[in-house]
């Protein structure tokens, strides 16, 4: 049980994937700096997340022994088929969640975070309960670092920024200034 | 490969990946890999050059098979090759640079998910003659890789003193550690579009001066 939380919290907040590994800022810096919409891309990410680590779990256990070369072209293939295939499922059976994930489900999955996700757990060895907790606290540090970001951003929008910076090198700022205070959650367990 | 018809055009499809479009300062893509790797100038150039060769066969290969692909389908079509070149890209690196491919780690396997590459294929190999695709991959990945270099080279001499591992500074510098760590990443990519919009104003301006 230790253990898992040790790998929540690592995926969580000490390595977090967007503000350690620079992992999902394609998407954000690209399309959006809105509050709400990055709730949403979060919520998008964790769901993802956790389907691909079910998959990746799979893939690992079942498939690519007998083909390792094979890794990286199953794994995009298996978990964009998989999301497609759940937003169907989705869309008939909740229509209302459908409508909260919108237009991110489908353009997330060939997101970095994803494939990484899969991948990083891959390389760690986890087996199929871990890789669930590594998803879910991926996903939902994911989802705190880009709500913290657009939040900043909005304030950011109203106050007086030097016209140099104003835009995306500012939010680089924001980031750098919020990638060094979760910095700070690296003695979270001693001995780690 | 027969020489592109008009070389001035090619050239200036060539020029525009690594300063006009650059893909990395201007269109503010493949953020990913450019701050993840970049702690050092060596690691920048490793991952510029695995991006080139990936970058490069898949234009290679989606401006030839164009009219094979049907539109539907493109687009994990694109995804297959691309992670094709990838994953030779990684066997290559894991036999001819043990050390730097494990600094790398998973990151190189994650330029399958690069968003310029398959930007790329979308907007230029699918629609341009083979030639031209190749000038377009080669300028935009010497544009990436010369953004990387870029961002390497200001985190290892601020971050460890040094450039390509050789010391710099006097003993009395003392390097900056937060440069080598993710928060370097976000702040000097952060500096270098700053002084890259500075530029801009700049160019802009002179413009309008030598227009009056």
């Amino acid at each position: 049980m230790g253990d898992l939380i040790f790998i929540f919290a690592s995926a969580c907040v000490i390595n977090n994937f967007t503000l350690a590994y620079f992992l999902g800022l394609c998407p954000f810096f690209g399309v959006t700096g809105r509050l709400d919409t990055a709730f949403r891309l979060g919520l998008a990410n964790i769901f993802v997340m956790t389907i691909t680590s079910i998959a990746a779990w799979f893939l690992n256990t079942f498939v690519l022994p007998h083909a390792p070369y094979l890794r990286l072209i199953t794994f995009i293939v298996v978990i964009a088929s998989t999301v497609q295939f759940v937003e169907m499922v989705i869309k008939k059976l909740s229509p209302a969640l459908f409508k909260a994930l919108g237009i991110f489900l489908p353009l997330i999955t060939t997101n970095c975070a994803i494939l990484g996700l899969a991948l990083f757990s891959t390389n760690r060895g986890y087996g199929f309960v871990q890789g669930m907790v590594y998803a879910l606290g991926a996903g939902i540090g994911l989802t705190l670092a880009l709500v913290i970001i657009a939040g900043l951003r909005e304030e950011n929008d109203l106050g007086s920024v030097p016209k140099l910076v104003r835009g995306v090198a500012m939010s680089f700022f924001i980031a750098g200034i919020l990638s060094m205070a979760f910095m700070g959650f690296a003695g979270l367990f001693h001995g780690s | 490969m027969s020489p592109p018809a008009n070389p001035k055009s090619s050239w200036d499809e060539f020029v525009k990946g690594l300063w006009r479009e650059n893909p990395v300062f201007i269109a503010v893509l493949g953020l990913c890999p450019a701050m993840a790797v970049t702690n050092s100038l060596k690691n920048g150039l490793v991952m510029g050059a695995a991006t080139m060769f990936v970058l490069v066969g898949s234009s290679l290969l989606v401006s030839l098979l164009r009219k094979v692909i049907p539109r539907a389908v493109r687009v994990p079509c694109y995804i297959i090759i691309i992670a094709t070149f990838v994953t030779t890209v990684d066997f290559v690196l894991a036999a001819l640079m043990p050390v730097a491919h494990k600094q790398l780690g998973a990151f190189i396997s994650l330029i399958v998910v690069n968003c310029l590459i398959l930007g790329r294929q979308e907007a230029f190999a699918s629609k341009n003659t083979t030639p031209m695709a190749l000038v377009d991959a080669l300028g935009m990945s010497a544009g990436f890789t010369l953004a990387l270099a870029m961002i390497g080279g200001v985190r290892e001499i601020l971050g460890s003193g040094s450039l390509l591992g050789l010391r710099l500074f006097g003993e009395s510098f003392e390097p900056w550690a937060i440069m080598i760590l993710p928060p370097g990443g976000f702040l000097s990519l952060g500096a270098l579009l700053t002084l890259f919009a500075w530029f801009k104003e700049r160019s802009e301006k002179r413009r309008e001066r030598e227009a009056v």
